[in-house]
């Protein structure tokens, strides 16, 4: 730039050296905007994913002998109970959580979505209260109102002449605590993106449907329901992934056992296994196994998403 | 002008077009869910409002009566006096005020640090033209679906070789490469920037860098704030990575204090309660403030059909 303001008449080389130079730069730099991501995750999450593998067929001690042991790890893994009770804990609390909590912020988007509601900016942001508070915050005030002699829950339940419930020890009822604490954090931001897509329905289709007849449970059905279906399964993917990352809620719900989430491992999930495993025994080549079958599930659940979606996209495009 | 007759014009016009217009023409206005506000609409959302606060109540209630409020029968319902007494008791316990700058230190570097980063990497992927850019976008997408957990082994393992254990940059450098907020940033350039605009900036002879400080970056701005603080948020509440990379307490986050003080005395809620009221006041704060755009940023960009 500076060569070309203060040099206009000696023109020729400088001028095409810069320009030349200037033209490789724009031809270079979107890989330089991209590049910070792509080293970054390259070092630390592409490479650890493939190293993943490696570890797996290890038997692996961080500070003693590294030897190599084929699939021995995942026979084993296969074989073990706490392996299948921790997927069955895993894929319990998902479905607990999950279920019951999109439903809800399906309902509430919709009581939200009228136009003339008062306060409804009170009323949206109060729904992202849970999403700020953190997971550890949640856990212990949750714990506390699952307790068994002083929890709040059991008092209220005492008072129509339930006995008091040992909500942690049992294992669906630890399952339904930890769901409890997971659908608390995350309803409202689903019923915040249900709204948006609420939203995004022209009115007068409405006006159509009530035109043909349609009553409000058909037009729900029949127009409303189509309309979020792509919503429904992005927040369906969202929960799936976050489900099977359940890890800090069953760590904290039982400090007495944290790293199995009590004494029977009621609760224990796929990720604290891991991390009992790796962290706990350090028996890395055993924790690295339970981590690539995560990442079988993930693969499995990612196809079958992908069927879905492109077999809805197909009726529109 | 009251609701009340709002509504029933409303429904006046309503009944009034049923009976005479044909089913063809234009209605200017139209009923449910549009139309009445029941009451108890008003009476669920409040419920919902209630179930969203009350656990904070109920930690706000712990945290300044005590322990013994937490083991009371019936449960007391009204806050305390003790609170600056339990807190000096948090402060004392932990180093408490250091996590908290600990935290503040990370998160608000990620946040920052991925507002920008995003942007520009967004800016690369909706609006310029390079070999293999489409490649590279669906590989990000496609980081988007891996939940990282799965490689804490080797993960650590990296960190370890490198040296970072026990320190503040194995979380902020991990954090900063972020494959949704590139995401959500080139749906919002693509969508906000016209290419009309590019193209008189290329004209006028700006380089790309250029036209992204000078003419995308301050209209995304507010989208790149919102992608900030959710970013700042996740860090913040963040627990398992923290926990795995960081030994000494001086270097805690709040969030791995918070499970200190559930530990050092696993009896005295109050103090774990307190820890956590502690924690959560922060990010209530920052809410308080920017909390609406958090919410219409959720809503207009978190996700597009």
């Amino acid at each position: 730039m500076t060569t070309l303001a203060d040099t206009p008449i000696q023109q020729k080389s400088p001028t095409v050296k810069s320009r030349r130079r200037r033209l490789r730069w724009e031809r270079t730099s979107p890989y330089f905007y991209i590049a910070p991501f792509f080293v970054i995750f390259a070092i630390f999450g592409l490479f650890p994913l493939l190293y993943n593998f490696v570890i797996s067929l290890y038997d692996w001690n961080p500070i003693g002998e590294q030897k190599f042991i084929g699939i021995d790890n995942f026979t084993r893994l296969f074989a073990d109970p706490r392996f299948w009770n921790a997927t069955v804990n895993t894929l319990g609390i998902f479905l607990l959580s999950t279920v019951p909590q999109l439903i809800l912020a399906l309902g509430l988007a919709h009581l939200l979505n009228h136009a003339r509601l008062k306060a409804a900016n009170f009323f949206r942001m109060s729904m992202l209260v849970p999403y700020i508070t953190s997971v550890a915050a949640t856990t212990i005030v949750f714990a506390q109102l699952f307790d068994r002699d002083y929890g709040m829950l059991n008092w209220l339940l005492s008072l129509v002449g339930v006995d008091p419930i040992a909500w942690v020890d049992g294992r669906y009822t630890s399952w339904l605590v930890v769901s409890t604490m997971v659908g608390w954090r995350w309803f409202g931001y689903n019923t915040l993106l249900y709204l948006a897509a609420l939203q995004a329905i022209p009115r007068d289709m409405y006006e159509a449907a009530e035109v043909d007849g349609a009553g409000s449970w058909a037009q729900f059905r029949y127009l409303t329901i189509p309309s979020l279906r792509p919503v429904i399964i992005f927040t369906i993917i969202t929960s799936t992934i976050g489900g099977l990352q359940v890890f800090t809620e069953p760590l904290l719900l039982n400090p007495a056992a944290p790293l199995t989430c009590g004494a029977s491992r009621q609760c224990q999930t796929l990720v604290l296994f891991l991390y009992e495993q790796g962290f706990g025994q350090y028996e890395f080549g055993y924790g690295a196994a339970i981590g690539v079958v995560l990442f079988v599930i993930i693969v499995l659940i990612a196809g079958i998403n992908f069927l879905i979606s492109t077999r809805i996209r197909g009726g529109r495009s | 002008m009251s609701a009340t007759t709002s509504h029933r014009e409303d429904e006046a016009i309503a009944v009034a077009e049923a009976m005479t217009v044909s089913p063809e023409s234009p209605r200017r206005r139209r009923r449910s869910p549009i139309g009445r506000v029941r009451w108890w609409t008003y009476l669920l959302l409040i419920v919902a409002v209630l179930a969203c606060a009350f656990p904070l109540y109920w930690m706000f209630v712990v945290a300044t009566a005590g322990n013994a409020a937490a083991h009371q029968i019936p449960p007391r319902l009204i806050p305390g006096g003790e609170g600056v007494a339990i807190a000096q008791l948090v402060f004392t316990t932990v180093p408490f005020v250091q996590s908290l700058i600990n935290s503040a230190i990370v998160a608000t570097t990620i946040g920052v640090g991925t507002a920008l980063l995003c942007s520009i990497a967004g800016f690369a992927f909706a609006k310029l033209q390079f070999p293999g850019r489409d490649v590279l976008f669906v590989l990000v997408i496609i980081t988007m679906t891996v939940p990282m957990q799965l490689a804490i082994i080797p993960q650590y393992m990296v960190i370890s070789a490198i040296g970072w254990v026990d320190t503040l940059q194995a979380l902020i450098v991990p954090g900063l490469a972020n494959a949704f907020g590139i995401f959500w940033m080139r749906q919002h350039i693509g969508s906000t920037v016209s290419d009309e605009l590019m193209q008189a900036a290329k004209l006028d002879g700006a380089g790309t860098w250029q036209i992204f400080w000078q003419i995308v970056f301050p209209v995304v701005r507010p989208a790149a704030f919102v992608l900030g603080l959710l970013n700042f948020v996740s860090t913040w509440n963040d627990f398992l990575w923290p926990f795995i990379v960081l030994k000494t307490p001086e270097l805690f986050t709040v969030q791995l204090a918070i499970r200190q003080l559930q530990n050092s005395r696993a009896i005295d809620l109050g103090l774990a309660m307190a820890g956590s009221f502690l924690a959560t006041i922060p990010l209530l704060i920052v809410f308080f403030f920017v909390g609406r755009r958090l919410v219409s940023g959720i809503m207009d960009g978190a996700f597009k059909g």
